[in-house]
């Protein structure tokens, strides 16, 4: 595989903001739709009696949804450019899908944020923007669309952008880390082709802009985790001793020669070897899945930390998080879990929910449960302590899931506090 | 010793993946049909584990379609990493009456494996079978999740999965239950090549053009063949043609080519306009082909 830069996106927009259309624009216009998909879509469009082509249908995957005309859940889709992959999570926009776009961000980098320039900044929004903050987004384009509906009227653009920064002013997102750009899906402007419509309009295009970006990688600046998933012991004559720990690598670069400690044990050794497949590296980056031996025989088994001695991360039995409910059965006190903290899984009892957090920036309520695409404030007690650093610091290890004893589904996910 | 190891982001998602199903499952296996997305799979694998063996077999749902290269590239493939193979036929479900063989101009044991995979799910208690599909191949795939829960009848509700936030997978099943494992979700078919080309991966020879009896029907090249059901006015052709998937022989269509290595190959799939799912005859079915197929335990 050829290595090219790789831009994961989450698109979030209501109903009828084109989002859809958006995407099947940028399949078409990277030309990564291929002959007998574009032939389906003619088809079709034409079936429905449109004098457009209907990109919607590029990736509207699923019976029910075509036949609702909405899209209900998280589909993925690819297309690169010449230097570039993208990797599109298509979330729905729908207000009771607050849990698609928790999903379909937490594995993203970038959030578009799609507005109905007719309609401009409206709760859909609010939420959206909620979301991509809470989840800390690397980079957020605020994509105004619907342009051609609004004859390009530079004013409509102003007053949108002006309404969603006074948005930005109630968070803590960094206002740099924002782009916004007005567009026509539909019509192809300002997509991969600049608008001779919008004159005034002197930044990027969507599809250049998505190129150029480099998003904050909160994963890139922290400090080394690796939590082992894997013990490797073959137990070949060629490898009659060997012991290694596979697993990946977040936040920080470690090394041959490194002074670890090894949680929960608190044990301590030397890294021996850093290993990929049949090479050995002397250092490895953030996002590694490779293999590590120590110095020493430690005991280490799946669910174990290992991190620089330097900088071990906080150990607690008590813990406060951010949840978001992404299942059904509501989330009240009293109620055990299985708490999955990256590989590791501890149970878990809800000691108190704290609050309600009103997604639309507008407070928080006091509540003794959190439904479906509810977002809280909740303490924990656990089993065991867990290694963990707030999710501002390192999105994977201030991160969890939640899962229900009865079913096995994954019901939470949560952004641990400090 | 070299120095800093820079990963391929594509890969180690998939190493990740691979590690939780042996970690997460106790009796997981790779559903291996011979094609280049299951080869690719057992390259990762090999990585993912080494230098330990790959600590689960692989099974081969053989429909007595295949491609006589395909097989004969398996049991060679099995014989060098030292795997376990475990094949169970099509031939078998349909002798024991599971199943019956489609008849007609478009009849094809496709749809048939199904039943024989559930079958030796139930047979071995498989609970985890991890496959080769990607997202980028079919509308309906690309809501696949990567840790895919089947009910006891194998079937897929898509209305119902599980979220899967950030990299962590909830593999934690029913009795009964099973998980279908997708490795490669996030792989574009042009990855796929492009990998086998860089980790220069032996392949079976169909993926390369070479010279075959094939005829025309529904603007696509079938292969003139004793499994596959012909008319008489279809001509039976020798052209220069390629796979670009090897599935079942009566549902496999061929492109033309004349790509014969795989620097041709990855540069063919570069230019091309068509999905390589657009050779599925069992695709162009009707539109939802693959999501009904797929809710009753299909791959």
């Amino acid at each position: 595989m050829e290595n090219r830069k790789l831009i994961k996106i989450a698109t979030a927009g209501s109903v009828d903001d084109g989002k859809s259309t958006l995407i099947g624009r940028l399949l078409y216009d990277t030309k990564s739709l291929t002959t007998d998909k574009l032939e389906a879509i003619e088809k079709t469009s034409k079936q429905r009696g449109f004098d457009y082509l209907d990109f919607s249908l590029a990736t509207d995957g699923l019976v029910a949804e075509r036949e609702q005309g909405i899209t209900i859940d998280v589909a993925h889709i690819y297309f690169n450019t010449e230097k570039t992959n993208f990797i599109v999570a298509d979330t729905p926009g729908h207000v009771e899908y607050t849990r698609n776009m928790v999903t379909g961000a937490s594995t993203s980098q970038v959030a578009i944020i799609l507005i109905d320039a007719r309609k401009g900044v409206i709760e859909q929004t609010n939420r959206h923007f909620f979301i991509s903050n809470l989840l800390r987004m690397g980079h957020v384009v605020v994509a105004i669309n619907k342009m051609d509906l609004v004859d390009y009227d530079e004013d409509v653009f102003l007053k949108i952008r002006e309404d969603f920064e006074a948005l930005v002013e109630k968070s803590d997102f960094k206002s740099e880390q924002i782009t916004f750009i007005p567009i026509s899906a539909l019509k192809g402007e300002n997509i991969a082709k600049k608008s001779d419509l919008m004159p005034w309009y002197v930044g990027n295009t969507l599809l250049d802009h998505l190129e150029v970006l480099e998003p904050e990688d909160l994963q890139q600046s922290s400090l080394a985790r690796f939590p082992v998933q894997y013990v490797v012991r073959p137990k070949t004559e060629a490898f009659h001793d060997f012991r290694g720990f596979a697993g990946k690598l977040y936040g920080g670069n470690l090394k041959v020669g490194d002074d670890v400690t090894i949680l929960p044990s608190f044990t301590t050794s030397k890294i021996k070897s850093i290993q990929f497949f049949d090479q050995e590296y002397s250092e490895a980056t953030p996002g590694s899945s490779i293999t590590i031996t120590l110095e020493d025989e430690v005991n280490i088994s799946r669910g174990d930390m290992l991190v620089k001695s330097s900088e071990v991360p906080h150990s607690e039995k008590s813990i406060s998080a951010t949840i978001c409910q992404v299942n059904n059965k509501p989330l009240r006190v009293g109620q055990k879990y299985t708490l999955q903290h990256g590989v590791n899984r501890v149970l878990a009892k809800v000691e108190s929910i704290s609050s309600k957090v009103h997604t639309d920036f507008s407070g928080e309520e006091a509540s003794d449960q959190l439904g479906l695409n509810d977002i809280g404030k909740v303490n924990f007690r656990l089993s065991k302590p867990i290694h963990f650093d707030a999710y501002t610091v390192n999105k994977a290890n201030g991160s969890f899931i939640l899962i229900d004893e009865g079913s096995y589904d994954t019901v939470s996910v949560g952004f641990i506090e400090i | 010793m070299s120095n800093l190891f820079i990963p391929n982001p594509k890969e180690v998602e998939s190493i990740h993946i691979l590690r939780e199903v042996a970690a997460q499952f106790e009796k997981p296996v790779l559903l291996f049909s011979g094609g280049k997305d299951s080869i690719t799979l057992v390259r990762l694998a090999q990585k993912a584990f080494y230098p330990s063996r790959i600590p689960f077999p692989l099974l081969h749902i053989d429909t007595g379609h295949n491609f006589p290269e395909t097989i004969e590239f398996r049991d060679q493939l099995v014989a060098e990493l030292g795997l376990e193979l475990i094949v169970r036929n099509v031939q078998d479900s349909i002798d024991q009456g599971k199943v019956t063989e489609e008849r007609g101009r478009y009849a094809s044991r496709n749809t048939l494996q199904t039943t024989t995979l559930l079958d030796a799910i139930e047979e071995f208690k498989f609970d985890a079978c991890i496959g080769g599909a990607r997202r980028d191949e079919e509308k309906a795939r690309a809501k696949e999740r990567v840790f895919s829960v089947r009910d006891d009848f194998g079937q897929w509700d898509e209305k119902n999965q599980r979220p899967e936030l950030f990299d962590m997978l909830n593999g934690q099943i029913e009795q009964g239950q099973n998980v279908r494992v997708f490795p490669i979700s996030n792989w574009t078919e042009l990855d796929v090549w492009e990998y086998i080309k860089t980790e220069n991966i032996q392949i079976p020879s169909i993926y390369f053009a070479h010279k075959r009896e094939v005829f025309f029907r529904d603007g696509m090249i079938w292969t003139a063949n004793e499994h596959v059901f012909r008319e008489e006015h279809e001509q039976v052709e020798e052209k220069m043609v390629r796979f670009r998937t090897v599935g079942d022989m009566t549902c496999t269509a061929a492109v033309l080519s004349e790509a014969t290595s795989l620097e041709d190959v990855v540069n063919e799939i570069r230019a091309s306009t068509i999905s390589e799912r657009g050779a599925r005859i069992d695709d162009k079915r009707s539109e939802a082909a693959m999501e009904k197929r797929k809710k009753v335990g299909y791959f």
